[in-house]
């Protein structure tokens, strides 16, 4: 097969993988449909079984690493984590909106750091709704709070978002110094966020209130947090004691799964769908479909457009493209599009600066990108009711600031 | 005389003892809430963006709609229990603004409370929703302020002479 019919045979497969994932058909799932992808892909030799054989031993490590996360944020949830941190906004917050935004963001930031963004987004944004209702306020910025931090939050650590843990094999960095150079774009890329939100929602925030009873002091899961402070330390001296830190994801995993399985609390079968194999499937299948695209031209596209400097233009310029490219295919498969180039021909910089763009870029639509926003308004789904003009204006409004402090804070941390 | 009052969460109160005290002993009263759905979209749409993961059950249980449906029985109950008067409840959900005008069909007087800047007299103590509903009520307005009102004193002075009136606020 012929390099550009290579390539377009893996472009259309992606593509198709792509609208599967988005659209979502009754009967045919992500993880078929992109397995099914890359194994045709194989079969016509779009890419040859050493070359998936390559992709799939360099997203292994990965998608451990992804399933052990999974199942300790899992074991938080039956922990109580994620009920006691709604006891600690409700009691933190006296009675106050704005109070409660502020605890809804520095919670929600927490926990998308630690546990990532889907923690943020499937655990603990229905006790941020619940706690809004029982506290009798607003739930619409505390809301809109757990979307865009779940984003914009997820700079942080390796294990904030799967884009990280994919870039963190390529980046060569520690996992300390990953956080030491983003903990500075993370705090700017918040701040940008709490500064619009107060503007944006000073209706919903400011209105006058009949104080509340005070509510019960919240019961902190001990077992829980002592397992996270663990696999954090441990990732922390990863580097010190040379021990991958995927190692203490999995020993942190084991340590709040085991006692659940003997206490029976939680079934094999339970903590099996908690891992969520489909989705692990999906993102090795991704990952052979993507390199397919790759070896057969993507990467040199990709190389002719995406700046390789350190220089703050360059940086800038990076994490701009990234979020436009997030944005058009969603920011899975561009993080696995830009991240083999930015590291082969820039190092850490860049490749920070790519992290920045997709993480922060989905917050520009409410769904993740605009083809599924695109797909989601054609089928007409449910949650197009929202008033489209007011979410992409607060994305408009935080996104464009956002990328441009976080990356000019990336700058800085390198320079130092 | 039929009435609707309209409260919303924040200042549910304020508007219930407006009520009680304003409206003649043989009024019938509307106690009425509209849960906005949009969060409940917003955090659907959340987990939209989570490509290739939690692959949504369409059997699974509304959870946040049974939330906010209980919140504002919850809220409903304790107004009329406040109001201390017999009471229809009515709860709707949907785009607020549209649902209380819909509500306000036949009704002579709607009570509802300012929801935006309380610091200042003007325009800005109305937000966008509550300025639809005063917009298009069909019905006579009763508009509270929450708390007690601003002075005087907070209107900006009025322009030089010769200046063209202010325009009405935009319409939202």
């Amino acid at each position: 097969m012929t390099d550009g019919l290579a390539l377009a045979a893996a472009l259309v497969v992606l593509a198709a993988t792509l609208a599967v994932a988005v659209t979502r058909p009754p009967h045919v799932s992500e993880a078929v449909a992109a397995a099914t992808g890359a194994v045709l892909l194989v079969v016509v030799g779009a890419i040859g079984l050493s070359g998936a054989d390559h992709a799939l031993r360099t997203l292994g490590p990965t998608v451990g690493f992804l399933a052990a996360m999974l199942l300790i944020a899992d074991g938080c949830r039956r922990e109580g984590l994620f009920d006691a941190m709604g006891a600690v906004m409700a009691r933190g917050s006296g009675g106050s909106p704005q109070r409660l935004l502020a605890f809804v963001f520095v919670i929600a930031a927490a926990i998308t750091a630690v546990l990532s963004l889907d923690a943020t987004i499937v655990l603990l944004t229905p006790v941020v709704f619940a706690t809004a209702a029982r506290m009798r306020t607003s739930a619409r910025p505390q809301v809109y709070a757990c979307a865009h931090l779940a984003n914009s939050a997820s700079l942080l650590l390796p294990v904030s978002n799967l884009t990280n843990l994919l870039a963190f094999h390529a980046s060569h960095l520690s996992f300390l110094r990953f956080a030491a150079l983003m903990v500075l774009p993370t705090i700017a890329a918040v701040a940008v966020e709490w500064v619009v939100f107060k503007r944006f929602f000073a209706a919903d925030l400011t209105r006058p209130r009949h104080a509340g009873a005070r509510p019960a002091r919240p019961d902190l899961p001990r077992f829980a947090v002592a397992v996270l402070a663990f696999t954090l330390a441990g990732f922390a001296l990863s580097s010190v004691v040379g021990i991958e830190p995927v190692w203490f994801a999995a020993v942190g995993a084991a340590a709040i799964t085991g006692p659940a399985l003997a206490r029976r609390t939680a079934t094999p079968v339970a903590l099996a769908r908690a891992a969520e194999p489909g989705f692990l499937i999906f993102v090795l299948a991704l990952g052979v479909i993507v390199q397919a695209a790759s070896v057969n031209g993507l990467d040199s596209a990709v190389r002719a457009v995406l700046p390789t400097g350190g220089s703050l233009p360059d940086l800038l310029a990076i994490a701009a493209l990234s979020a436009v490219f997030a944005n058009l295919v969603n920011n899975l498969p561009a993080t696995l599009m830009l991240i083999p180039v930015a590291a082969a021909t820039g190092g850490a910089g860049p490749v920070l600066a790519v992290l920045i763009g997709v993480n922060v870029g989905p917050n520009l639509t409410y769904v993740g990108s605009l083809a599924t926003l695109l797909w989601r308004r054609v089928l007409r789904a449910e949650d197009t009711d929202v008033e489209l003009g007011e979410f992409l204006r607060l994305g408009a409004l935080t996104v464009p600031a956002a990328l441009v402090a976080a990356t000019v804070l990336l700058w800085l941390a390198l320079k130092a | 005389m039929r009435a609707l009052v309209w409260i919303i969460e924040d200042t549910w109160q304020a508007t219930i003892d407006e009520a009680a005290q304003f409206l003649p002993g043989d009024a019938e009263i509307t106690l009425l809430h509209v849960a906005s759905t949009e969060p409940e979209a917003v955090a659907r749409a959340a987990r939209h963006g989570l490509l290739g993961r939690h692959p949504p059950r369409p059997a699974a249980p509304k959870e946040l709609q049974a939330i906010s449906e209980q919140a504002a029985h919850e809220l409903l109950t304790d107004a009329q229990e406040r109001l201390g008067r017999p009471a229809n409840l009515q709860a709707r959900r949907g785009r607020v603004e549209r649902e209380v005008v819909a509500a306000a069909d036949g009704i002579d007087i709607l009570i509802l409370a300012r929801d935006g800047d309380r610091d200042c007299l003007g325009p800005r103590s109305l937000g966008p929703v509550t300025r639809f509903v005063i917009d298009h009520a069909p019905c006579g307005v009763l508009l509270i302020w929450p708390d007690s009102a601003p002075g005087l004193s907070t209107i900006p002075p009025p322009p030089p002479a010769g200046t063209p009136p202010p325009h009405p606020p935009p319409h939202s």
